[in-house]
């Protein structure tokens, strides 16, 4: 027989082994922290999952490929698993921890294993052992590359809920609209704002846009690009439009880069940013005199 | 006059409101159409002695470097014959797309719409604001 076959017939008998001992696995595990802690309510329902996890478990030894995480084997309890790794991330356990309690679920069936060998000395036993290490260490890279995807997809979920929300306009008086810019502004995001500022300019007929950047915490060249083309958009549309909130820092640093702002109005502060859009609208504001 | 596309107007109508001359841009304008209004335009400002020129894209909803272009060309030869040029109603969608060209056109007076526009050419009649505006009052 070929190293091949070998590892194919001990993996098959692997397979036998798990769905032979199936429930008494299963009855083992659910007592295994990992189970325990995601299902507290009831201990059946614990059960059904490891079983869920022991049947795949046999699935991909049967076929052979101990290795393969992306085996068909482990389609049907991704889902399952994901829902394990998110009650586990959501008590703030690490992907580091979780693998941990993967990795104790080896001792209670590698311990079943030994017993159901006739001589632990015989190679085959030795070999039975072996392939299941493979099996568990498998398991244990599906269920952080589960972890992960999760964490992907909460994080391009946020990313385009920061999209949404960041960008609001605000009237200020009449015929004067304010953009305060938060976060780091990129491509797509200053693209919302220019299609929100425009929208805006149209809905209220605005003469004047604030860009407020006192919440953008660094601006380099690419940023004063964007903020150059809302600017230029802005103008386009017949409204004047001011850049104001440029901390003395980013002021320095625009200097330093050589970034010609100069096409742009720029203030000090919002308040200053209003002050001269009123002034040149003809607004004046004045302190009410005092009646005593 | 020929009809370079046949089945499509030839000829932007040129309104005259006062001392102010309004073209109003429907849809796509072609080559022909272009050079007929420019001439149009210069002569009319010629003849009448008009002030001002607005031009109303806000029924344009395509614009290429082409159209960008043409409204820089009327608003200099305007300017020649003293008459102060403003773009009025630009949408949205159309200004992102002119930046996103490169077309910020610095040469131009735009306005959001039409009466705005009317405010911006009546405050330039005071001598010495024209050149306060096309800064962008």
């Amino acid at each position: 027989m070929s190293e091949q076959e070998t590892v194919e017939s001990t993996a098959r008998r692997l397979g036998a082994f798990l769905e032979l001992r199936r429930e008494q696995i299963a009855q083992r595990w659910a007592d295994a922290p990992l189970f325990r802690t995601v299902f507290t309510v009831s201990r059946e329902e614990a059960v059904e999952a490891c079983k869920a996890v022991v049947d795949a478990l046999a699935g991909v030894a049967s076929s052979g490929r101990l290795e393969d995480i992306t085996s068909s084997g482990f389609d049907s309890v991704r889902d399952q698993l994901g829902r394990m790794t998110d009650a586990w991330t959501r008590m703030g356990a690490s992907p580091a921890r979780i693998a941990d309690e993967v990795a104790a679920l080896r001792s209670p069936v590698a311990e079943l294993l030994r017993a159901e060998s006739p001589d632990p000395a015989a190679p085959e036993a030795a070999e039975g052992l072996l392939a299941f290490t493979a099996l568990m260490g498998t398991l244990r890279l599906v269920v952080m590359q589960t972890a992960l995807t999760s964490g992907e997809e909460l994080i391009e979920r946020q990313r385009q809920q920061l999209l949404e929300v960041a960008t609001p306009v605000i009237s200020l008086w009449e015929g004067v609209v304010a953009v305060p810019l938060i976060g780091t502004l990129d491509s797509a995001r200053s693209q919302v704002v220019m299609e929100s500022l425009l929208e805006g300019i149209v809905a209220r007929r605005a003469q004047y846009a604030i860009l407020d950047i006192t919440g953008v915490p660094t601006v380099d060249s690419l940023v004063a690009q964007h903020l150059m083309k809302t600017v230029a958009a802005a103008r386009l549309m017949g409204a004047e439009c001011i850049v104001s909130g440029i901390r003395p820092a980013i002021a320095q640093t625009i200097v330093q880069l050589g970034i010609d702002l100069s096409p742009v109005l720029t203030r000090a502060s919002l308040a200053d940013a209003l002050a001269y859009a009123l002034s040149r609208l003809g607004i004046e504001v004045s302190p009410r005199a005092s009646t005593r | 006059m020929t009809a370079l596309f046949p089945g499509r107007p030839t000829a932007v109508p040129i309104l005259a409101l006062g001392d102010t001359l309004l073209v109003s841009l429907q849809g796509e304008l072609h080559d022909g159409m272009a050079e007929q209004l420019q001439q149009d335009i210069s002569r009319r400002i010629a003849d009448s002695g008009a002030v001002g020129v607005i031009i109303d894209i806000s029924g344009v909803e395509i614009v290429d470097s082409f159209l960008g272009r043409v409204l820089a060309e009327i608003a200099a030869s305007a300017g020649l014959l003293a008459a102060g040029t403003v773009v009025a109603g630009m949408r949205p969608a159309v200004a992102i797309t002119l930046v996103e060209l490169g077309l910020t056109l610095p040469g131009l007076t735009t306005a959001l719409d039409v009466e705005r526009a009317r405010e911006l050419l009546a405050q330039a009649a005071e001598p010495g604001t024209w050149d306060r505006c096309q800064r962008g009052t």
